[in-house]
């Protein structure tokens, strides 16, 4: 007989001491390739008002398309010091700061290739399970043919899809609308 | 360039062993569970990858919780011990266990609890692991108290440790709580009712574990945390 998935359960309101240790809101590194990005953002709930409890946590590829994983055995250049890996809690604003460079293309499903996204876990106290969901970036001629992009209602596309400051493209803004009016998508996954 | 586009995904949740956003009991998810249905996406690349910590990202003594400061922390001394497996039974080495808790007056150590019980100047109740080579992971710690909140009228958290496991994949990722056996608080709690299934529920409770047990110094405690498996290969899919 096979196992079952262990249930999930909120993080609570104190996740901060247990997860302080690996939090991580700039994933440079020195001499690390491609562009380098700041995405700016907040967290709002039902009610609009800021979540000042929630931790994100990104996953991404390096700026050629490549994982640091094992399963990513594309032949692409592996950067040592870029683990793609993010987290970070928001303040008591809900405001959230992620500083990394914007992301290869990767494969997808069928022979499609997936245009350059973060892939983001929010978690917070109310939420027993994490939320998952994708920030994608403006503009990106890939976006059109994306597969995932593809498979949301196109009214709601643009929740996914960052924002560009005036005159500053290496500056974005994303929030995450928890309901109602603007939510943004999440996925099941 | 080689492709990766048709990956070995993981598979779904089983119907009712996980809880719904939206849990009305715990008055918290009112106004933060998404009120959208989620959309279904298929595991890519993106999913089958996750982050990766090694030796080399970890504090090796901080799986002790109970040496973190000068003196000894007060409570029962316990160990939590267990394996982290996946749906096969396949153990996940080397991945990054964290845990977070309550002192033994029920007291975090953060700025927003203000429960009017005692912080402990020689407990954190913070802590992290990797699994070794057969998924075994290891804390010593105290027993977490009980602790009011304000959910219902004397709504009291049974006594719980959150655990914050990786695993292989972006999908695996899985934030939990672990409960003990014999807890009162259990029945009342919304939090650990959410999930539907009741020997979900029940897997989410440590098992008190005599040879775990150290003699004179400690209470064992045994938890095993199970991570989704994988779904059939392609090739097995069409086999």
């Amino acid at each position: 007989m096979k196992l079952r998935a262990t249930s999930s359960q909120t993080v609570g309101p104190f996740f901060d001491i247990g997860l302080r240790r690996f939090c991580c809101a700039d994933l440079l590194a020195p001499g690390l390739s491609g562009p380098r990005i700041t995405i700016e953002g907040r967290i709002l709930d039902g009610d609009g008002l800021p979540v000042p409890d929630a931790v994100v946590e990104v996953w991404q590829a390096n700026a050629s398309g490549k994982y640091a994983h094992p399963e990513d055995t594309q032949n692409k250049p592996l950067e040592p010091a870029f683990k793609g890996y993010g987290r970070i809690a928001t303040d008591d604003q809900g405001r959230f700061s992620i500083i990394t460079i914007k992301p290869g293309p990767v494969p997808g499903p069928h022979g499609t290739t997936q245009a350059p996204h973060l892939q983001i876990s929010v978690f917070m106290r109310g939420l027993l399970k994490r939320l998952v969901t994708r920030i994608y970036f403006p503009d990106d001629q890939l976006n059109g043919a994306d597969p995932v992009l593809s498979l949301v209602n196109p009214e709601r596309r643009g929740t996914l899809i960052a924002k560009a400051a005036p005159e500053q493209s290496d500056r974005l803004t994303w929030d995450v609308v928890l309901q109602g009016s603007g939510e943004t998508v999440f996925f099941d996954c | 360039m080689s492709l990766i586009t048709d990956v070995q995904g993981y598979r779904r949740p089983v119907q009712g062993t996980q809880p719904e956003y939206l849990h009305p009991a715990y008055v918290s998810s009112l106004k933060r569970a998404p009120t959208q249905p989620l959309v279904v996406i298929p595991h890519t690349l993106t999913e089958i990858t996750g982050p990766q910590f090694g030796n080399e990202d970890i504090a090796p003594e901080i799986f002790d919780l109970t040496r973190q400061h000068a003196g000894e922390p007060l409570g029962e001394r316990m160990i939590v011990t267990g394996r982290v497996l996946d749906e096969d039974g396949r153990s996940i080495p080397h991945t990054l266990v964290e845990i977070w808790q309550a002192n033994a007056a029920g007291r975090y150590w953060h700025k927003w609890d203000q429960h009017n019980a005692p912080l402990d100047p020689n407990f954190t109740g913070a802590g992290h692991t990797l699994t070794d080579a057969a998924g075994r992971y290891r804390f010593l710690t105290i027993k977490p108290g009980c602790y009011p909140w304000r959910n219902h009228y004397n709504a009291w958290r049974p006594a719980h440790i959150h655990f914050s496991i990786f695993g292989p994949a972006f999908a695996t990722r899985l934030v939990t709580q672990m409960y003990f056996p014999g807890d009162p608080l259990l029945s009342s709690d919304p939090i650990f009712n959410s999930t539907p299934d009741e020997a979900a529920r029940q897997r989410l409770i440590a098992n008190f574990d005599w040879e775990t047990t150290v003699p004179e110094t400690a209470l064992g405690f045994r938890f095993d945390i199970i991570l989704r498996g994988r779904e059939q290969t392609p090739m097995e899919g069409k086999a």
